[in-house]
């Protein structure tokens, strides 16, 4: 066990931890009844954007060792998968069996310890859920011993744990069912609209016809072009949808960074010409095509180490949902951001479904809107905290596997159910070995006496 | 904990009555700041001190006595205020003396007294703040050293050349403290108009307690190691380094 320099995937506030690596379920036991005074909390492949895999000056207990996949019923497609398995390794096992995950973020290098910790969400949220929806079964490692949940025998333990952000303990193995597809490719509806209006309009009018649904929205667009983008509308292919020379091709290699560009910051007014050519690339009438499925759910796993090009300070991601009845906040975080001189890089426009029960699991029914931005942006803090307000007061949240820098006096009006969270994350951790930066950051957990 | 933004929720500052303090301090209150520990020798100036904090949104603010000449007492000093606070996200090293040059001069012990709290007491309260940040794993040290530490000057070489050895301490100390998680950051203002010089002529580039804050927020915010106030004194500095002696003596003093 070394001390290690950790950061989320913006490499923003990185902080030094113990980093332990346990090969077995009891040794994930054992690291959380060991843990020194500044606690332990877990740690899957980094991909959270800010501090909720830290556990400054404590312990990390990193997964990377605990990678089993084995099939519980073939036939039904349930696979028990560890949790530092990533969701590349749970999909390549499931692909020759013609199934896939039901539930996936927009990179498969995540693990299923991260993504039930964070209930993660897909682009077929309405359809689908989120990912907790599709465990049958979780072991999860307590300061108290191995505890088996299932949503019905467990439901305050299981659902504080799916969307509890590593806060109840090591999730060691989830047994999780998977769907049936026919290929591995993905029959893509996409059209280009002129302002937020027309892409929130036609998103709404294709609501339910299509499995997955995603905006891509041009956050350098000024004036009447706020907000303009590409729509694209997904489903499973069938075998007759495929082109004459389809071949399920290998999944394409990614590309990486050179560390000589990873230094540099890629300059704003260049993002600005991208995202135009971006946007005229695109047809103004649906345009069909047919693609991989890996490329069209992880378009940004073809660069690897792609946050690096935001240089030495980062960035910070700042993903919300509002209720559909709030759509507005859409337009007015778009506005408020331009206006303060601080448009997003990347911005990605989705619809959510109905909720899970976990009290911090993040979907809930209504627009979810992801910005990326430089860290060191003048006056971006100070613009999202007056967001928060906004998002807070229309029944909103923040996301919080993105966040590194919510006001902490904001958790409850945001996830009203926090303290029903509190109670059972206290029954099962009652010495309060269980920290990480941002539950100390956002009082989700109340650190040991004497744990400075 | 320190956010995306650096902005910290827990700040001890050593050489709490400070203008220069106070000033950072009520910018970073309306951020993430709610608990501030004052260290320093006149309980009613801290005590006025954490009444502005209060009003400024700041839920819990402490006194705590700290004379910079005991430097025997700092680690325990320094300890006891992290064993009671838990996570300190920023330490600001904001005491000071400035000294009249011609009367410390005719004063040995006097200069040496004012070059013990300038450099002497920051290495002592320094490193025991550094072995906590180490320990706790992350947290920011922003200490406020001054342009009179790049070059010495005729009319404040005394006050200069104890701020020259606290700023190189506190770089050194940065270097040492890569790969901990704990970060610091140099701070050279020029002139600034505080009580530190009132009724003193103003020098050129003269600034204010808030422009120094603004430069801290602003460094917090980028991860920069040293920041100048205002920020062209960098380039001025840098070519009055490199100037021959004689013009030097001519321009500084003239
Ligand atoms: C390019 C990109 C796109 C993304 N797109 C989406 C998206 O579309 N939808 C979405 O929902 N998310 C998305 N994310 C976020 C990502 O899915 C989540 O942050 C996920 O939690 C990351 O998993 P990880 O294994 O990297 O976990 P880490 O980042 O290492 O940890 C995240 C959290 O999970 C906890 N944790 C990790 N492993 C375990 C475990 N075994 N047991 C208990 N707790 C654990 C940690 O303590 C921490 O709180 C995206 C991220 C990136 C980089
Ligand atoms: N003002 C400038 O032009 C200028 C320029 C560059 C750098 N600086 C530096 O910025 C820092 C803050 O200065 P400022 O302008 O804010 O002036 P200030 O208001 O006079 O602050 C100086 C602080 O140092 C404290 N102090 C002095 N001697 C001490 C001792 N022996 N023990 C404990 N505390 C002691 C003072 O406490 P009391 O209230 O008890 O006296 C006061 O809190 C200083 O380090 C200064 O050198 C100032």
């Amino acid at each position: 066990m070394g001390r290690e320099l950790l950061a989320g995937w913006g490499r923003t506030a990185p902080t030094a931890a113990d980093v332990c690596r346990p090969a077995s379920d009891a040794d994930a036991v054992a690291a959380l009844a060991g843990a020194p005074a500044r606690g332990a909390v877990a740690r899957g492949l980094g991909r959270s954007y800010g501090d909720a895999a830290q556990n400054a000056g404590g312990t990390v207990i990193s997964t990377a060792r605990l990678e089993g996949l084995t099939w519980v019923d073939e036939a039904a497609g349930v696979v028990r998968a560890a949790g530092g398995a990533s969701l590349a390794g749970v999909m390549a096992l499931l692909s020759p069996h013609g199934r896939a995950l039901c539930v996936v973020p927009g990179t498969r290098h995540v693990t299923v310890g991260g993504a039930v910790a964070a209930d993660v969400h897909g682009k077929n949220h309405p359809a689908d859920g989120s990912f907790a929806r599709h465990v049958v079964e979780l072991t999860l490692a307590t300061p108290g011993g191995l505890r088996h949940l299932t949503p019905a025998g467990n439901p305050d333990l299981f659902w504080a744990t799916a969307g509890g952000m590593g806060l109840t303990g090591v999730v060691v193995d989830a047994t999780l069912s998977t769907m049936a597809v026919e290929t591995e490719a993905v029959r893509v509806v996409s059209r280009r609209a002129g302002d937020l209006d027309e892409v929130m309009a036609a998103m709404d009018a294709e609501a339910g016809r299509h499995r997955y649904a995603v905006a891509w929205l041009d956050g350098l667009a000024k004036g009447r072009a706020t907000g303009r983008g590409v729509v694209g509308w997904g489903d499973h292919a069938g075998a007759g949808d495929l082109p004459p020379a389809w071949q399920a091709e290998p999944s394409r290699r990614s590309v990486a960074v050179p560390p000589w560009l990873a230094g540099l910051r890629v300059p704003g007014p260049a993002v600005a010409a991208l995202n135009q050519v971006r946007y005229h690339r695109s047809r103004a009438a649906d345009t069909t095509t047919v693609e991989p499925l890996d490329r069209f759910l992880f378009p940004l796993d073809a660069v690897d180490g792609w946050n690096r090009l935001y240089g030495p300070a980062g960035f910070v991601q700042y993903q919300f949902v509002v209720p559909f009845a709030a759509g507005d906040v859409v337009r007015t975080a778009l506005e408020r951001l331009r206006d303060a001189g601080c448009p997003p890089f990347l911005a990605v426009l989705k619809r959510m479904g109905a909720a899970d029960p976990g009290p911090l699991s993040f979907p809930m029914p209504g627009w979810t809107l992801a910005l990326d931005f430089p860290t060191a942006t003048a006056g971006l803090a100070g613009v999202l905290d007056a967001l928060d307000e906004v998002v807070a007061g229309a029944g909103g949240r923040v996301y919080l596997a993105k966040d590194a820098r919510l006001r902490p006096e904001l958790v409850g009006a945001m996830y009203p159910a926090v303290d029903r969270w509190r109670e059972v994350q206290r029954d099962v951790d009652p010495a309060g070995v269980l920290t990480s930066d941002l539950g100390r950051r956002l009082g989700l957990v109340r650190p040991r006496a004497g744990a400075g | 904990m320190n956010d995306a933004h650096g902005s910290p929720q827990t700040v001890v500052v050593f050489g709490g009555s400070s203008e220069i303090a106070l000033a950072v301090l009520s910018r970073l209150a309306a951020r993430r700041t709610r608990t501030v520990v004052l260290a320093g020798r006149n309980p009613a100036a801290l005590e006025a001190a954490a009444g502005a904090l209060r009003e400024a949104g700041v839920t819990s603010v402490e006194a705590v006595v700290f004379e910079a000449l005991e430097t025997d007492g700092h680690a325990a000093l320094v300890d006891d205020i992290f064993d009671r606070h838990g996570d300190v996200d920023l330490v600001l090293m904001a005491f000071g003396e400035l000294g009249d040059q011609a009367t410390l001069e005719d004063n040995p012990p006097a200069a040496a007294r004012l070059a013990r709290v300038n450099y002497v007491a920051s290495v002592s309260i320094g490193l025991a703040v550094a072995a906590r940040l180490r320990a706790q794993g992350h947290g920011n040290l922003v200490a406020l050293s001054s342009v009179a530490a790049e070059r010495p000057r005729r009319s404040n070489f005394v006050y200069g050349s104890s701020k020259a050895g606290m700023d190189a301490f506190f770089r050194g100390l940065g270097d040492a403290l890569r790969g901990s998680g704990a970060r610091v950051v140099v701070v050279r203002p020029g002139f600034v108009r505080t009580r530190m010089t009132a009724g003193m002529a103003e020098a050129p580039f003269a600034t204010t307690p808030e422009a120094v804050a603004d430069g801290v927020v602003r460094a917090l915010e980028t991860g920069a190691e040293t920041v100048w106030v205002p920020p062209r004194l960098r380039w001025v500095m840098t070519v009055l380094r490199h100037l021959p002696a004689p013009l030097f003596r001519k321009l500084g003093d003239g």
